[in-house]
């Protein structure tokens, strides 16, 4: 029988992560991710997990004690937040370039200054080239699923990086939903102990984090993009093998009548619902849109995406997130990276939204929609990059 | 004290690395090794040992060795003995003493938030901090434990200002006062003392701190041919006090009857050459009242009379 319990996003997450019977926690709090530590702190003084929780000073020991614990060979998981995230920033790179398959879950929240609390991509934004894996989910359910798939995707021989499950502040990490869940057993074995050959062993000693100078430094880089390369293929093997256990596929991209469209929305997270809720309202009203939510974000799953859109006539790019100065936003720029090369491409724009958590409503989704759909019809681009809901 | 015979035979730190001559990092670590008791972990704050013992793809380390970046080498420790425990739990992990080793940089300055957290947690490792009194492998720039008047490349002996102004941070105090069972200080030139605490470090079951001064040729400004006596006359000018703290309790280890006066120490520097200027010369006035002082508070928490 199927198990539904209702959680909130971050209450998923720490069930998935203890499901996952993970070793170390090395966490520090920040809202709005307080209770995914909260929570797994209950699970360690109620004796429910064996995991060594270790409650550190700042968010960048908790990274850096993160990557020793994941280099001593444990399945690792962290969690983090906005100015919390930021300040691990020097240590995602070393995470990633050590190859430690770390997991954490990052409650997506603006970065100051002004200080707020509230949900948007800025923060995961400003670490996107750290090298980690970016999972986005639309709701609790999705971030109990990919927490559970990050640590098998992450483990992967063939991968072994590090990755983010990114839920938006508030809307998802404190938003209580019936999620569906598996059985202890079930997800043990889905998920069978981690195990390595490369690790802190004095039976076997490595020397781990050299100086590496102009001789060798390139190498290891080019390696991590080749690891990277890996990841679309095994994001769907997994996907697909979740898909078995659970009746709930993973891909890289999740597409809503997209096939027959002329105009549709790109996005990333919470907004892919409100989006999919006025393309089906529209869809009945006789216009052509639909949805292309990109579920992992790095890396960008290119052709995949060229693929999906290849025969559209335009795409409203939304981006919870700015890049003061760049031609476009993150997601904006990836998106029309991907389709440079293509001879016959969609008519791409950017739309920067819902900064510090400003509402995204239902008629900013559908005026969106009518934007794209004009632009389908002219051809014409009115603004390469438009800000909506914002006073001007 | 430890007895030559009773030491370990294996140099797990191998030489051939690139160290400069007369280096007392490659002493410190080679001293602190002898005291090993089994299976052993090393997590390496950046600094001049790091930069030139690992040059990829070579290395001096026959036992795991791990570096992560300048400021967190405690909490890279906290995190492989968090992992070792959680593993010996699965029944897959083996019991390990993991030692941290970091500059003075990376332990009084950047690298002193990550250490207070792990000391505070009590996580069972051994801190050594190799003191060389400045940022020596970026060049000689000032920390907080260079001492007063000392020249650096960002305390400058200036016709104004004579070198750095202000005196040395008292490390194992903050340590001290982190209520850990073991912290203490050492010095390269002292190996019996050294070593017999780096070893009563690693059978503390939690923390332990120790801060071994290590006289750098290169930033201190002596020929390398006397890192040994730089370290002895830093200890026999009373400038460098060694004792350690076991359970809040202070002990002096080497007492120093007949101190030789702390411009003796001074003179044999090129970093402190400008303090015999004319104008300058009552600084070395305040460095030995600083000395004098230091002493017989030292000498007080040890319960020491006189001195």
């Amino acid at each position: 029988m199927k198990k539904v319990l209702g959680l909130t996003g971050n209450e998923a997450v720490a069930l998935a992560a203890k499901q996952c019977d993970v070793d170390v926690v090395s966490a520090y709090p920040i809202t709005p991710q307080t209770i995914m530590v909260e929570k797994f702190s209950e699970y360690v003084a109620n004796g429910e997990v064996k995991t060594e929780f270790i409650n550190v000073e700042s968010e960048h020991s908790a990274m850096s004690a993160c990557v020793g614990a994941s280099l001593t060979g444990a399945r690792v998981f962290t969690a983090t937040a906005s100015q919390g995230l930021a300040l691990m920033h020097e240590m995602m790179y070393i995470a990633s370039a050590l190859r430690c398959p770390i997991v954490m879950g990052v409650a997506n929240r603006a970065l100051s200054a002004p200080i707020n609390i509230h949900g948007d991509h800025s923060d995961m934004m400003g670490s996107r080239d750290c090298g980690w894996i970016q999972v986005y989910v639309e709701n609790s359910q999705e971030a109990y699923d990919s927490v559970i798939q990050a640590f098998k995707i992450a483990e992967d021989p063939e991968v072994l990086l590090p990755i983010t499950v990114n839920l938006d502040g508030f809307i998802i990490s404190h938003c209580m939903e019936g999620v569906e869940v598996l059985e202890d057993d079930a997800v043990k074995k889905f998920l069978p102990e981690r195990k390595t050959d490369f690790k802190i062993d004095p039976d076997k000693p490595l020397t781990i984090g050299p100086l590496c100078l102009p001789d060798f430094y390139f190498e290891f880089k080019r390696q991590q993009e080749e690891a990277m390369k890996n990841v679309p293929s095994k994001v769907k093997k997994v996907g697909i093998e979740f898909g078995r256990l659970t009746g709930r596929t993973y891909d890289v991209l999740h597409t809503y009548h997209v096939e027959d469209a002329d105009a549709a929305i790109v996005c990333l997270g919470s907004t892919a619902g409100t989006a999919r809720a006025i393309a089906e309202k529209m869809r009945k009203e006789g216009e052509k849109v639909g949805v292309v939510k990109v579920m992992l974000y790095r890396p960008f799953p290119a052709e995949e995406f060229r693929n999906a859109v290849k025969h559209l006539k335009a795409l409203a790019v939304l981006d919870r997130a700015c890049s003061p100065g760049a031609p476009a936003a993150p997601l904006g720029s990836d998106v029309k990276t991907a389709l440079y090369e293509m001879e016959h491409k969609p008519k791409v724009f950017d739309v920067i939204y819902g900064l510090g958590g400003r509402d995204i409503t239902p008629t900013d989704i559908e005026d969106i929609f009518n934007c794209v759909l004009q632009t389908a019809e002219t051809g014409i681009i009115e603004q390469p990059v438009m800000f909506v809901g914002v006073r001007e | 004290m430890v007895k030559l015979r009773e030491m370990s035979t294996e140099e797990p730190f191998a030489p051939g690395h690139r160290l400069c001559a007369g280096c007392p990092e490659s002493i410190a670590t080679r001293m602190a090794l002898k005291a090993m008791r089994g299976p052993t972990v090393i997590t390496q704050a950046t600094g001049c040992l790091e930069v030139a013992t690992t040059i990829y793809p070579y290395t001096s380390w026959k036992i795991p060795w791990v570096h992560i970046a300048f400021e967190n080498t405690a909490a890279v420790a906290s995190g492989i003995e968090a992992a070792f425990k959680a593993l010996e739990k699965r029944g897959v992990g083996k019991k390990v003493d993991v030692l941290s080793i970091a500059g003075d940089g990376g332990t009084f300055d950047i690298g002193i938030q990550a250490l207070s957290g792990a000391l505070e947690r009590g996580h069972d490792f051994v801190f050594i901090c190799i003191d060389n009194e400045a940022y020596m492998n970026t060049g000689i720039q000032r920390s907080g434990a260079t001492p007063k008047g000392a020249w650096t490349t960002t305390t400058p002996a200036g016709t104004v200002i004579p070198g750095k102004p202000e005196f040395k941070k008292d490390l194992i105090a903050i340590c001290a006062a982190h209520g850990i069972e073991y912290a203490a200080t050492a010095c390269i030139s002292y190996w019996n003392d050294y070593i017999t605490k780096v070893r009563k470090a690693i059978e503390v079951e939690g923390p332990a701190v120790i801060n071994v001064l290590s006289p750098c040729p290169r930033g201190w400004r002596f020929d390398s041919s006397q890192t040994i006596e730089m370290g002895r006359l830093a200890v026999q000018t009373r400038y460098f006090p060694i004792y350690e703290i076991e359970n809040g309790k202070y002990k002096l280890n080497i007492n120093v009857i007949k101190p030789k006066p702390v411009e003796e120490f001074l003179k044999a520097q090129g970093r402190f050459s400008h303090l015999f200027k004319p104008e300058f010369r009552k600084e070395i006035e305040t460095i030995q009242s600083w000395v004098d002082a230091n002493w017989k508070r030292i000498l007080q928490l040890c319960g020491e009379a006189g001195g």
